[in-house]
């Protein structure tokens, strides 16, 4: 079977969420492109989008036709090469709007896992629960016609483990996309200790044809992303019970999300990208990573107690982001939640106040949206630091201890093998979190 | 082209601002004014120097799409809506693509050397950003022959001057052509910068020349060009008066803030057959020669040009088909500096369809309205010097690929 007899179909599993749905649109346009090739006009392409929910599935439609509009705008140049012998189609928008429907009639909306029997690829984008893989993989793995290959988004669970107990002989690999996947560059590629070796090269053309950075991660719970990810994140959250103490929980909230933002040139504060994965999805990975990884105790009373609470921020289908431990409007943190009182405290209450504590940003400081793609990256990270280091105010110490322990998870991820290399761990930070610079540098020694 | 019959002028000309990319007021996301907005502000503009509506005889507009852009056609019965006083009056919509502005001046132009009218009210206008680039380069497209639509590139028009482009550079050298569209943007820019209409005018760039000296991508877009070597994506209206000595008179306008008309000069092409020499604007040759012809002059008389910038090599094209320099010879003339504001011949001194804005349909009045300042004094911090031994301007305006051309001389009063 080569690389187009395996794409002729695929089946994508949790295809309403956000990241399947960014999965299926990838892979529909793939495949739509394998469809017009003209050697590839007697193969009859389909791509399944299985979800258990049919109002995800509909949602899944409008993103997918709005996403394959600007895509097909974007490459107009050749797609008019591609549709150059139909003489029908004249114009762009003629032509914009044939690709549009060549790439959604591919795509069958079903909520029965039965649809997914004659694939012979699958892709696993479902809830971050073992059970869960395991029971769905191996429902599929006993009743295809096929002897498909399955791609895991997993994004901590051992590729090992799923291999190990839906009995799949190697036929899984990790393909760990970020979010939003149109949008990232960042493909995680996980081998399990049993992993086919073909089924790795497949996974390297797809991501070549989807043009993914690949970067290769050891099979350890939470790979390298959510390695770095959850130990951040605790770090954070430690930070903020320290400094709750003198100031308050909702305002050390405040004061760790602006510094890890403002003073570290990050795009989004440590509380904001929790709330943008999701707490309920950082509480499901560490408990992967937890259960897995004696030496440490990943796992977060604070995050218990919101899900508990029903907090769990993540986003709506248009992309918008809900509200988890700060609370948004248009996208902009506006209030920290409460555990105690069960709500929210709007920041203008207190953030003259905070602001005053954490003190001045570095004269040199400029937002991470100025710094990402400018040209000048490097000397405006390195004044920005140099000047952070000699500064003596609490945003700035809180910044560089942030900074160090950042390097401090990175440098481990390569110690313990989880990372071949050091640059490995930056180029998941730099194109899978979109950082201004990795997390191993010379800014904080 | 036979001397013109009789005098006429040109006055009260009147700029809407052009907005597009580049303009602050722009965001894509937002409602932004339609054409009514434009062909009210402009003719407004314009009646406002001119004593009102009153003495107006016959209407001009002159459009290229509207019926695409805006799903508008019949714009001839939006003359009244500028002004109670147009009720009733006589009007007409001229199209010729990109050449319609400068087709409405002709028309207005005849209309007066006809003796029909003695006050008519050209506007040329044209609102593109209701579409997305994409769609637009289809509807632009119609300026060229739809046969050769399904061949031609997602960009047709930037396809068809990147051609030009490619031949240009075998013929006379790259480096030295792309260096020349290079210094065509940095005059558009900094020209631009001096007039507030002007597209380009929040433009803060400091080394203009070295950004658009930006290797073009034919994967994204054409072989030959970026998009500084591209006019702009715009929504504009200009407006002029266009009157015979009798209704400068009426209208109560002097002399000194009027240019006369002294030649006209137009050409066509067919659409069906490619240029023969893609280094050459043949038919802009013609033209030029006849308005020239018509007028009495020669190139050495001009003291300005606004000339059918839609692209940096049509420029570069457009020096040589006026004279100014041996065919592969503009681009040293651009490079040398010899059309920049302080030049040996300042061209397109408010930023031409480059900097200033290309309302394909508006542009051709655009152009005169510029010339009418400067010509008049009137152009502000844009203003050049006027030499009184010089006192010619010149204006070009092409519609589709050098198919259908006016040129007009115009003459310091």
């Amino acid at each position: 079977m080569d690389y187009v007899d395996r794409l002729e179909n695929v089946t994508v599993l949790g295809a309403g969420g956000k990241m399947g749905s960014g999965i299926l649109l990838l892979t529909a346009m793939e495949m739509a492109n394998l469809s017009l090739m003209p050697e590839n006009k007697h193969r009859k392409f389909v791509l399944n989008a299985i979800d258990v929910s049919d109002s995800a599935l509909l949602s899944l439609m409008d993103f997918l036709q709005a996403q394959v509009v600007k895509a097909a705008e974007k490459k107009t140049v050749q797609l008019r090469q591609m549709y150059k012998d139909r003489k029908d189609l004249i114009e762009n928008g003629d032509i914009i709007k044939q690709y549009v429907f060549d790439v959604i009639k591919l795509v069958r909306c079903s909520t029965r896992l039965e649809q997914s029997y004659d694939s012979s690829l699958i892709f696993e984008a479902i809830l971050e629960n073992p059970d869960l893989k395991v029971k769905i993989l191996s429902q599929i793995k006993e009743k295809s016609s096929k002897t498909p290959w399955f791609f895991t988004n997993t994004s901590s669970i051992p590729i090992h483990e799923l291999d190990e107990n839906v009995k799949l002989d190697g036929r899984i690999v990790g393909f760990h996309f970020y979010n939003p996947p149109a949008v990232q560059k960042l493909v995680e590629l996980i081998s399990g200790s049993n992993t086919q070796e073909d089924l790795v090269q497949f996974a390297l053309q797809y991501a070549k044809n989807l043009r993914k950075i690949i970067v290769h991660s050891n099979d350890v719970a939470g790979f390298i992303g959510n390695g770095h990810f959850m130990r951040d994140g605790l770090y954070g959250i430690s930070e903020v019970e320290r400094l709750s103490e003198q100031v308050g929980f909702a305002e050390a909230v405040y004061m760790i999300n602006k510094v890890s933002q403002d003073y570290l040139i990050r795009p989004m504060g440590i509380f904001q990208l929790i709330d943008y994965v999701g707490i309920d999805v950082c509480q499901f990975i560490m408990s992967v990573m937890n259960s897995r990884l004696q030496s440490e105790n990943i796992h977060s009373p604070l995050l218990d107690k919101l899900n508990e609470k029903d907090v769990k921020g993540g986003q709506f289908g248009d992309g918008s982001q809900k509200d988890g431990i700060l609370k948004y409007e248009k996208g902009k943190p506006v209030g920290v939640y409460s555990v105690d009182k069960g709500e929210y405290i709007p920041i203008s209450e207190f953030q003259e106040k905070c602001d005053a504590k954490l003190g001045a940003l570095p004269k040199a400081a400029l937002p991470w949206k100025a710094v990402i793609g400018n040209p000048d990256k490097k000397t405006i990270l390195e004044n920005h630091f140099a000047e952070l280091n000699e500064m003596d105010n609490l945003g700035a110490k809180l910044a560089v201890e942030y900074g160090k322990r950042s390097k401090e998870i990175a440098l481990k991820l390569v110690a313990d093998k989880v990372a071949r290399t050091e640059e490995d761990v930056n180029t998941v930070l730099l194109t899978g979190f979109y950082h201004a610079y990795g997390p191993i540098n010379e800014y904080f020694i | 082209m036979r001397k013109l019959r009789k005098k006429l002028y040109m006055t009260a000309g009147f700029n809407t601002i052009s907005l597009g990319t580049g303009r602050k007021e722009f965001h894509p996301k937002k409602p932004r004014p339609g054409l009514e907005h434009y062909i009210k502000e402009a003719g407004q503009g314009t009646l406002a120097q001119m004593n009102g509506a009153q003495h107006v005889d016959e209407c001009v507009i002159g459009n290229f799409m509207a019926a695409r852009f805006n799903k508008q056609a019949n714009l001839p019965a939006f003359f009244p809506m500028i002004d109670e006083g147009l009720k009733w009056k006589p009007a007409v919509a001229v199209e010729g693509a990109c050449a319609s502005g400068g087709l409405a001046l002709a028309t207005g132009i005849k209309t007066v050397l006809a003796e029909t009218a003695d006050v008519v009210l050209a506007v040329g206008v044209e609102v593109q950003n209701t579409v997305k680039a994409i769609y637009g380069a289809d509807i632009l497209a119609g300026a060229g022959w739809f046969q050769e639509r399904k061949t031609g590139h997602a960009y047709f028009f930037p396809g068809k001057f990147s051609d030009r482009a490619g031949v240009y550079f075998e013929k006379y050298g790259r480096d030295k052509a792309r260096k020349a569209f290079a210094r065509w943007y940095r005059n558009a820019v900094e020209n631009a910068r001096l007039c507030p209409t002007a597209q380009e005018y929040h433009n803060k760039v400091e080394d203009l020349e070295a950004m658009a000296m930006m290797e073009p991508n034919p994967k994204a877009f054409v072989d030959n060009l970026n998009v500084f070597d591209c006019s702009k994506v715009s929504d504009a209206a200009s407006a002029i008066a266009i009157v015979s000595e009798q209704g400068l008179e009426k209208i109560g306008v002097a002399k000194k803030d009027a240019v006369e008309v002294v030649g006209l000069g137009q050409a066509e092409y067919d659409i069906t057959i490619p240029p023969a020499d893609l280094t050459r604007l043949e038919t802009t040759e013609l033209a030029v020669k006849r308005a020239f012809e018509s007028a009495g002059i020669s190139k050495d008389d001009l003291s300005t040009v606004e000339c059918h910038d839609c692209f940096t090599v049509a420029g570069i094209l457009g020096t040589e088909a006026i004279g100014f320099a041996k065919p592969g010879e503009g681009a040293d003339f651009v490079s040398a500096g010899n059309t920049a504001r302080g030049g040996k011949i300042p061209f397109n001194t408010t930023g031409g369809l480059i900097g200033w804005g290309h309302p394909t349909g508006g542009t051709g009045v655009h152009q005169a309205v510029t010339i009418w300042e400067q010509l008049t004094g009137k152009a502000g911090d844009a203003q050049i010097e006027i030499n009184n031994n010089k006192p010619f301007g010149l204006s070009i305006n092409m519609g589709g690929d050098d198919k259908t051309v006016v040129a007009i001389v115009y003459k310091k009063c």
